[in-house]
């Protein structure tokens, strides 16, 4: 537990320290929503019927930025084989490392979406919902990247290819998540949107960790 | 059965004499079925237009059970490291994504006059055309990682991971009650299409199975060539650094 909490501090510290970090993915994530009346047209009524979406898949885009460090420079210095060296097990790693991902990187994208949404025309009472469901879709971009950066470790490809394996995967919580603010904004029933998008980043908690750690292995021998 | 199989040698010995026969019975297949295909009555709604059916429903069915068996392969390839497994699964993706292709395309083709639009955003299409991107982004990997070992390890992970889509393709038409049609041939009370229809379909979808075996035989065959090839390169060179 102890050598857990350590690897995630040093994981947060890295992603702050290094430049970058969540400050390019909060660049990216605000220029998307400028482009967005930009390209459609400043009016409210139009702004508002796309934000939810638009906005959702903005989140989406933002949250790939960073995925392709997230093991590489580790398994390219070495880090990885003093690691496997500990008592913690490569999912344990791997989980680690996506949930410091998730806290340097995806949680300041979710505090930034109420934002966004209300810029673009989304009432204020929204806020709430939209932080609430930027958290848990937020927290499944990041595991499921994970899976995407692991397995492309070591190809020359990096951020293209991670995007072109993951982003498919980004498809559910997008639908769920946007449609969850659609449904509040038209006073439909949310219950059901927002089960699916807690229920489906439940599963990347528990399967991603698994499959990383697999393809961490791969990588390793 | 399969460990015994698992042998390439063996497996080339076995498959590559059966493996013609294969082909010309997909051929003859694909003879009778376009012969029922135009010889079966116009549907009383869709006219002509019912044929693309016979191309668009196979290319479908194969374009997820090619999926299910690159991910079998792949189960088998992680488990038991078999490098026969490893093969197969990388030879099916291709043909499994032109089959995905095939489908979205003929029913694309099939939509504009019947349901006037080329596509709509409906579950059943949308979960397909991600099915397509899994091909493709497998097969993006497979080529972006040069250890064969590695890339065989890492698209096998991915394909386990892409097989919780089928079921959501399946289901698709049941949970989100839109624009594409339910099951109507697979169903627990019986096939609910005309005999007229189902036996051409019935056809063509053989006729596609045994298409898809038979490229996926030369496809194995092909890179089992292409990797003694290359070992057999890399032990001339090493001999020749020797001397």
């Amino acid at each position: 537990m102890k050598a857990a909490l350590a690897l995630l501090k040093r994981d947060i510290g890295l992603s702050w320290s290094r430049g970058g970090g969540p400050i390019l993915a909060v660049g990216f994530y605000l220029t998307l929503m400028a482009m967005i009346p930009l390209s459609l047209g400043p009016e409210t009524q139009v702004l508002a019927r796309v934000a939810p979406g638009l906005t959702w898949l903005s989140l989406a885009l933002a949250s790939l930025l960073s995925l392709e460090r997230l093991f590489e420079r580790d398994y390219e210095d070495g880090l990885f084989d003093i690691l496997r060296g500990g008592k913690l097990p490569l999912e344990a790693i791997a989980l680690i490392k996506c949930l410091a991902q998730w806290i340097g990187t995806g949680l300041i994208l979710a505090l930034l979406t109420p934002m966004v949404m209300i810029i673009l025309g989304a009432p204020a009472e929204a806020a709430g919902l939209s932080l609430v469901a930027a958290v848990l879709g937020s927290l499944s971009f990041a595991l499921i990247g994970g899976v995407g950066a692991s397995l492309s470790l070591g190809s020359r490809k990096g951020g293209v290819l991670i995007a072109l394996l993951v982003l498919p995967f980004y498809v559910p919580p997008v639908i769920f998540g946007a449609g969850l603010m659609q449904a509040y904004l038209t006073g439909a029933p949310i219950t059901q949107a927002l089960g699916l998008l807690g229920a489906y980043s439940l599963f990347a908690l528990a399967l991603c960790p698994i499959a990383t750690g697999a393809a961490l292995r791969s990588a390793l021998n | 059965m399969i460990s015994w199989l698992a042998n390439p040698e063996r497996f080339s010995r076995i498959f590559t004499p059966i493996r013609p026969y294969i082909g010309v019975a997909a051929a003859l297949m694909f003879v009778w079925g376009l012969y029922l295909c135009f010889a079966s009555p116009e549907d009383y709604q869709q006219g002509d237009t019912v044929r693309i059916m016979y191309m668009h429903v196979p290319a479908a069915w194969m374009a997820m059970a090619v999926y299910l068996i690159m991910g079998i392969a792949s189960f088998f390839g992680l488990i038991w490291r078999h490098s026969l497994a490893d093969v197969a699964a990388k030879a099916a993706a291709p043909i499994g994504a032109a089959f995905t292709a095939l489908s979205l395309l003929t029913g694309s083709l099939w939509g504009r006059p019947m349901w006037g639009t080329w596509w709509e955003w409906d579950g059943r299409m949308t979960s397909v055309l991600v099915l397509f991107l899994f091909y493709i982004g497998y097969m993006a990997l497979h080529a972006a990682i040069e250890d064969e070992t590695r890339a065989a390890k890492s698209t096998a992970i991915l394909a386990m991971i892409g097989l919780v889509n089928l079921p959501i393709i399946k289901f698709s038409v049941d949970w989100w009650n839109t624009l594409h049609q339910g099951a109507s041939v697979i169903r627990a009370d019986g096939p609910s299409i005309a005999p007229d229809m189902l036996w051409p379909l019935l056809v063509m979808a053989l006729a596609f199975k045994l298409l898809f075996v038979w490229l996926w035989l030369v496809r194995i065959d092909t890179e089992l060539m292409a990797r003694r090839y290359r070992a057999l390169r890399a032990r001339l060179s090493f001999a020749e650094e020797g001397n």
